[in-house]
């Protein structure tokens, strides 16, 4: 919710400073109302009509709706900030990837599967394509029926039912409104009869217009109608106009607080791009054009958008950038604070030391697996400081790295006493060798060097080890 | 209809605008030079400001063939990756970035720990092998960077080159070079708001011109921490937009070596079959990352693989269809 400063409130109260609230001024208590300590109620003299505008500002700026049903339901809107450091971003946009019911069935069927495969493992979580966007196409009504019925049948996605044509659209929405889809669009040709379908089965709407003033006019208009769940699509004409009109759309809702335009919005990514470029592009082409507008819609405020293409490698990259984008950044960028295992490590495996900043742990855990060499990593809980950061904060100190080191027996899963530090610590290393009897070693300044000082390191203590064996 | 309010945000200053690159008028040699920065508003932001210079991109060599880029980097340079001269030739007629960086891997004492002399040789046959504005990127190790950097800046003096990194620890030997022989510099830090400004800081305070830095607040890989770099150059950025004239610096990211350090882009097909052809996997990832990074504010991204180049570019141009571009 977007915060009322103190400076709003106040001016919407009678400033006579009477002192009937119990605060010497009525600037004290509008102090007190922007921080949430006292409610507006405290002042006995507040008129109705600062009542409704202080009032209004609590709303929330953006309306938060949901789609889909059973386990599968996506939640999206409710964002608060232009921008992620401000607070956090709420709710991840819903990549749906689109299906044509003009298709013949055997591709029907294989590219169902393929979109149906488009789904990730990573950091323990599955990510993916969340909803598959069934293109009307012109098909007749018992077609389109047909196939949203068996697209239905065959996947837990949410559906979005890309249709303009009421007629049509009515009986696939009756055959499927426990699924709670999307549908998609209402325009200023046929919004009435579109709000009627979704107000009758309470449904979440996207309405279509030319611009932003027209999409704000006929939001409005839906909205009298009764539709509850909107999403705007102001069609913008290419990809830099797009993003132009979705920070402005978003500007609008949460700065400006025009509550027409205080919906989730709509990007039609696979369509911005064929607008955008020439037809005769090859098929990797265009799938690499989809995957890089996209990219500028997870970074710049979608609430849904629509792709065309099922390459893995181009979807890979949106749903890696949309799941690391919306993290929350007020969460320290920690990762657990204990001895991780790259690969299989064995008795001779190294031992690293490093901090639980995310980022730091993330970077040198890849660069060892990229190594190859299998290794074991003691993560020291720096309260996800940097290296050097949390050196510099005494978080990490010889004491420190020895008794955590000791904590997680990682000395005592190996064969050896070597402990690897980070370069940018190369001073603790004596300090450590002292306290601890093992022998240290310097790693890289930075991770990049991991791999190429692993395989030196290995080498080196192989020779010697060997050298031992021969005599 | 009702009338919608206005949304254009009115901000303080602009981002400097930063030369790379000196063509025979300026008395260098380049062909052309390539300037970033200049922007008066968030990227491509193009109803409230101006981006007079699109955002550029380079391309990388490196001065000793390079050990551990994957096949998919090698495959398209591997009969010129141990010519640093062919190499550059081949980048600049065959891939065409805005800018061509060499990195003095060579030079660290960790690896093949080669000498100034030969680094500064390596320069100057790149230089007169290509046209293209030069970025030199050191190895790293602080104390090598600082005694191959006095024979590379001399060598390529006048040319304006954007030389990297200086830090915190070793600022006085690289702007005093920048100044002597008329380069830019790169200024490095650790995904750290604070520490970005105090290197910077350190330098204009060390008698290096404010217009001739160039922020690195360090980059991570897509899926390895970008969002924490994001949210710094987000932050640099509308920092420097506000009037902060200590971080109004254009921002370079260095993706490639990020990009193509994790498994999304390094797996093969069958490490990963559920990833899409290798083929267009590995630059895809390196052109999202390196998109994800223009957004936040990078103004200048370095790149690895030719697709990857050639992808960034077409993005960018269709981000700057309607926008008021004085390039
Ligand atoms: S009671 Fe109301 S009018 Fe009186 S001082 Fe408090 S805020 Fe002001």
């Amino acid at each position: 919710m977007a915060k009322l400063s103190g400076i709003e409130v106040y001016k919407n109260l009678p400033r006579t400073n009477c002192g009937d609230c119990g605060l010497p001024t009525c600037m004290a208590f509008a102090m007190q109302v922007a921080s949430k300590k006292r409610a507006l109620d405290g002042c006995p003299h507040v008129s109705d009509e600062a009542r409704a505008a202080l009032g209004d500002a609590q709303v929330p700026p953006m309306a938060t709706l949901s789609l889909g049903s059973g386990d599968r339901v996506l939640t999206i809107g409710g964002e608060t900030v232009m921008h992620r450091h401000e607070e956090r971003f709420q709710h991840p946009p819903i990549l749906a990837v689109g299906l044509s019911a003009a298709l013949g069935d055997a591709e029907f069927a294989e590219r169902l599967d393929a979109i149906e495969a488009l789904t990730f493992e990573r950091v323990g979580r599955t990510i993916g394509v969340d909803a598959i966007a069934i293109r009307h196409d012109g098909v007749d009504v018992d077609r389109y029926g047909a196939v949203v019925t068996r697209i239905a049948a065959a996947t837990d996605r949410v559906l979005l039912l890309l249709c303009d044509d009421p007629h049509v659209l009515a009986p696939a929405v009756a055959a499927v409104a426990d699924r709670k889809p999307l549908l998609v669009a209402a325009t200023e040709a046929n919004a009435d009869a579109m709000a009627s379908v979704a107000c009758q089965y309470g449904l979440p709407l996207v309405l279509k217009a030319s611009g932003i003033d027209r999409t704000a006019a006929l939001s409005e208009r839906i909205a009298a109608a009764g539709v509850r769940g909107l999403l705007l699509d102001p069609s913008p004409s290419h990809v830099a106009d797009a993003v132009g009109v979705m920070i402005q759309l978003r500007r609008l809702a949460l700065e400006q607080r025009v509550r027409s335009l205080g919906f989730p919005t709509y990007v039609d990514v696979g369509g911005l791009v064929d607008a955008t470029l020439d037809l005769d592009l090859d098929a990797d082409a265009r799938a690499t054009a989809e995957m890089m507008a996209g990219l500028s819609f997870v970074m710049r405020y979608a609430g849904v958008m629509v792709l065309d293409t099922i390459e893995p490698w181009a979807v890979h990259p949106i749903v890696t950038a949309r799941q690391d984008v919306y993290t929350d950044p007020q969460v320290p960028n920690e990762v657990e604070a204990k001895l991780y295992e790259i690969g299989h490590p064995g008795p001779e495996a190294p031992v690293l030391v490093t901090t639980n900043f995310a980022l730091t742990y993330f970077t040198v855990a890849g660069e060892v697996a990229n190594s190859k060499v299998p290794c074991f990593i003691c993560v020291v809980d720096t309260e996800g400081m940097g290296v050097l950061n949390a050196y510099a904060d005494d978080r990490l100190t010889v004491d420190r790295v020895v008794a955590v080191v000791r904590e997680q027996g990682a000395m005592d899963r190996v064969n050896h006493s070597r402990l690897i530090i980070p370069g940018l610590v190369a001073r603790m290393r004596m300090g450590i060798e002292e306290v601890s009897g093992w022998q240290v070693i310097v790693g890289p300044d930075s991770a990049a060097g991991i791999p190429h000082f692993l395989h030196t390191v290995q080498s080196q203590y192989q020779a010697e080890a060997d050298t031992e064996a021969a005599g | 209809m009702t009338l919608l309010p206005q949304v254009r945000r009115n901000w303080a200053r602009t981002i400097h605008a930063v030369t790379i690159g000196a063509t025979p008028e300026d008395g260098g040699t380049r062909s052309c030079t390539v300037t970033i920065g200049g922007t008066s508003a968030m990227p491509f932001h193009h109803f409230e400001g101006t981006m007079p210079h699109r955002p550029a991109v380079a391309m990388e060599i490196t001065d000793i063939p390079p050990t551990d880029w994957p096949e998919a980097l090698r495959a398209p340079i591997a009969d010129v990756m141990s010519d640093p001269a062919a190499w550059a030739a081949r980048v600049e007629n065959d891939f065409q970035p805005d800018l061509l960086c060499v990195r003095l891997a060579g030079c660290d004492p960790n690896g093949a720990n080669r000498t100034p002399e030969e680094a500064a040789a390596v320069a100057v046959a790149v230089r007169d092998a290509v046209g293209l504005p030069l970025v030199i990127w050191g190895c790293g190790d602080l104390d090598k960077d600082a005694e191959v950097f006095p024979a590379v800046a001399e060598a390529l003096a006048g040319e304006r080159c954007l030389l990297g990194t200086i830090s915190e620890k070793n600022y006085r030997t690289l702007t005093a070079l920048g100044t002597a022989y008329g380069h830019r510099v790169i200024a490095e830090s650790p995904v750290d708001i604070n520490m970005a400004k105090q290197v910077n800081i350190l330098a204009i305070d060390a008698g290096f011109p404010e217009d001739r830095l160039v922020i690195y607040p360090t980059t991570g890989a897509l899926g390895y921490g970008i969002e924490y770099v994001v949210s710094i150059m987000e932050r640099l950025r509308i920092g420097g937009l506000k009037g902060d004239r200590l971080v109004s610096m254009p921002i370079v990211g260095d993706i490639g070596r990020e990009a193509w350090g994790v498994k999304e882009a390094r797996a093969t097909l069958e490490e990963a079959p559920g990833w899409g052809d290798p083929a267009m996997r590995g630059p895809a990832w390196e052109a999202a990352t390196a998109l994800i990074y223009i957004h936040a504010g990078a103004d200048l991204v370095i790149l690895r693989h030719p697709d990857a180049v050639c992808d960034a570019k077409a993005a960018i141009n269709q981000l700057m269809a309607g926008a008021t571009d004085g390039s």
